[in-house]
């Protein structure tokens, strides 16, 4: 499942092989957009809840309609 | 007379007024234990700074089933009484329901009001979180989600409310909507990591709501969901009008995703009660297919119908959508927000049915399940993570906060990643003033002009209290009366609610 997200967050009707010939030579704009979502997930990093796990464990609800 | 207008049918659908009900999660932090109806109730009252407008229960009626028989049998849903319950200057209803706070937005005549309306309900709990701190212990904070579900296999709805023609068939209704319902998803879906209830390990899937649905249809709303709902209440004149009760969706933040739901759906309805639909797409099995379909995020997962065919939800999609274009050119959108509005939902639903044929990733900022799923990539990706790391199931959570500092979904607001349909202006407004054009205009005007004279409202009737005995009940039987250019200038006559009710009855 992952290896499909990726393919179809990257590129539309790619194959893998096409995928990995892309990578080596990553462009300018590639860059910039790595590292736009490099600064993005920094400041999710920055206001997320501390503990993933036991935050997750602890969000319980009651059922509703 | 022109071309286009002389070659128009007459469409006889009811105008599609609408409007979204939320459940939101809650949760106490820094407690040791969980009270979420207090909590609830905490969030509510700390909002509403002066004293509360009683619910008007007497016509309450959630037991009647839409199939036409009363049940037998089985528990009719809970009425809860002594909740905190109370109506907003905005026509809006906030109140306690099944340990969650729930906002119901006015009644709105079209889908791009219902984002407004909606987007203003998130910003009412915002302030309800603040406002609430003064009540708490400190180091205590109550913390709310607009999505539905904990991931431990427990539920809370975001349901829409249509208007439909009581003269149309319930069957006809659930003829359509089941493949509807089923197939919608493709762009309501709001993401969810993994599965609920016994269903297969599943990474990710495209709605929060489909593995809690265990039958076809049904009365029921907190254990086997059904996906088409017969609760026969509709708040307005029983011999004309039927409120279509929808229980399935998901809870969208993204504003073209909301947009979509709730306009599609007002078009699909629309040509169900002009008998436009000239197919039978009735699923084989429509439980397992809700199923099917949300949890393939490729999207290429087939159904099959009763006919014996099979089709992706995609495809289906794709074939009520060209109805829907022929319906439009040959009724007219007139009742589904008006042509205007009505365009703009077909011209999206086309754009976004074609980039999720072709690249879904470019739906980035429209629909939820995509946005949300673009941010699991990354950290995958980036930080090497796999699907079930906790991680993810926290961002998957985190993306539903509703306090705008601390939301997922708000931040990437804020960065620029997400699409916008309406004015932050406009939400704000909503927070405080109703809809102009349906009751919810009426509603809205009486409680922010004479707040203490208000003595109980429902969706169809005011209560006032005059100044002597009785008090007054006024009736609000019709959605789309009681509009800004039915009583702006009654209201602007009057100055006391007494003087309202005197210029009523003459």
């Amino acid at each position: 499942m992952p290896e499909q997200q990726r393919k179809q967050r990257s590129a539309p009707k790619e194959r893998t092989t096409e995928t990995e010939e892309e990578l080596p030579a990553r462009s300018e704009r590639g860059e910039a957009l790595k590292s736009e979502l490099d600064d993005l997930l920094d400041e999710i990093d920055e206001v997320l809840e501390e503990n993933a796990e036991d935050f997750v464990k602890s969000y319980v609800q009651k059922g509703g309609e | 007379m022109r071309q286009g207008a002389a070659t128009r049918l007459t469409s006889v659908a009811i105008p599609k007024v609408c409007g979204i009900e939320t459940e939101y999660g809650v949760a106490l932090r820094g407690a040791e234990e969980q009270n979420p109806v207090l909590a609830s109730s905490v969030l509510i009252n700390g909002y509403v700074e002066h004293h509360k407008i009683g619910w008007d229960f007497d016509d309450e009626s959630p037991g009647r089933d839409a199939r036409g028989f009363a049940r037998e049998g089985s528990q009719a849903p809970e009425i809860e009484t002594h909740l905190v319950n109370t109506v907003l200057t905005n026509g809006a209803r906030y109140y306690v329901d099944h340990a969650h706070p729930e906002y119901s937005t006015p009644e709105c005549s079209n889908a791009l009001d219902v984002v407004v309306a909606d987007k203003a309900g998130e910003r009412i709990l915002a302030r309800s979180m603040l406002a609430a701190r003064r009540l708490l212990e400190p180091g205590q904070d109550i913390v709310v989600y607009k999505n539905n579900s904990d991931g431990k296999g427990n539920s809370y709805g975001t349901h829409e409310n249509y208007l439909v023609d009581r003269a149309v068939p319930f069957t006809n209704l659930v003829k359509y909507l089941l493949p509807w319902f089923v197939t919608r998803q493709v762009f309501t879906g709001a993401g969810k990591v993994g599965s609920e209830t016994g269903s297969a390990v599943i990474d990710y899937q495209l709605s929060q709501r489909a593995d809690f649905f265990e039958e076809e249809v049904g009365l029921e709303t907190t254990l086997k969901r059904p996906i088409v709902n017969t609760r026969d209440e509709p708040h307005a004149d029983p011999q004309l009008y039927r409120r279509l009760h929808v229980i399935v969706g998901d809870a969208n933040l993204c504003e073209v995703a909301t947009f979509l739901k709730v306009g599609t759906t007002a078009v699909l309805l629309a040509m169900v009660e002009d008998e436009f639909l000239d197919k039978d797409w009735s699923l084989l099995a429509p439980v397992p297919a809700i199923r099917t379909v949300s949890h393939d995020p490729t999207l290429r997962a087939t159904i099959e119908l009763a006919d014996g065919s099979t089709a992706t939800a995609l495809e289906l999609q794709w074939e009520f959508f060209r109805l829907a274009r022929k319906y439009a050119e040959d009724r007219g959108l007139e009742n589904c927000g008006g042509d205007d509005i009505g365009g703009r939902v077909l011209d999206r639903w086309e754009e976004t049915l074609s980039a999720l044929e072709t690249d879904p990733a470019t739906l980035d900022g429209q629909l939820d399940w995509v946005t949300k799923l673009q941010l699991l990539q990354a950290y995958i990706d980036l930080d090497g993570l796999v699907w079930d790391d906790p991680k993810l199931a926290l961002l998957d959570l985190q993306y539903h906060d509703v306090r705008p500092d601390k939301s997922l979904y708000e931040r990437l607001v804020r960065n620029g990643r997400v699409e916008r349909l309406v004015d932050e202006a406009e939400v704000q407004r909503a927070m405080t003033e109703p809809p102009a054009d349906t009751r919810a205009y009426f509603r809205g005007t009486c409680l922010a002009r004479w707040p203490d004279s208000v003595v109980a409202a429902n969706w169809d009737s005011l209560i006032l209290d005059i100044g002597g005995d009785p008090l007054k009940r006024i009736p609000m039987m019709e959605p789309l009366k009681g509009t800004k250019a039915h009583v702006e200038t009654l209201f602007d006559s009057v100055a006391t609610p007494a003087e309202l009710v005197e210029q009523l009855a003459s």
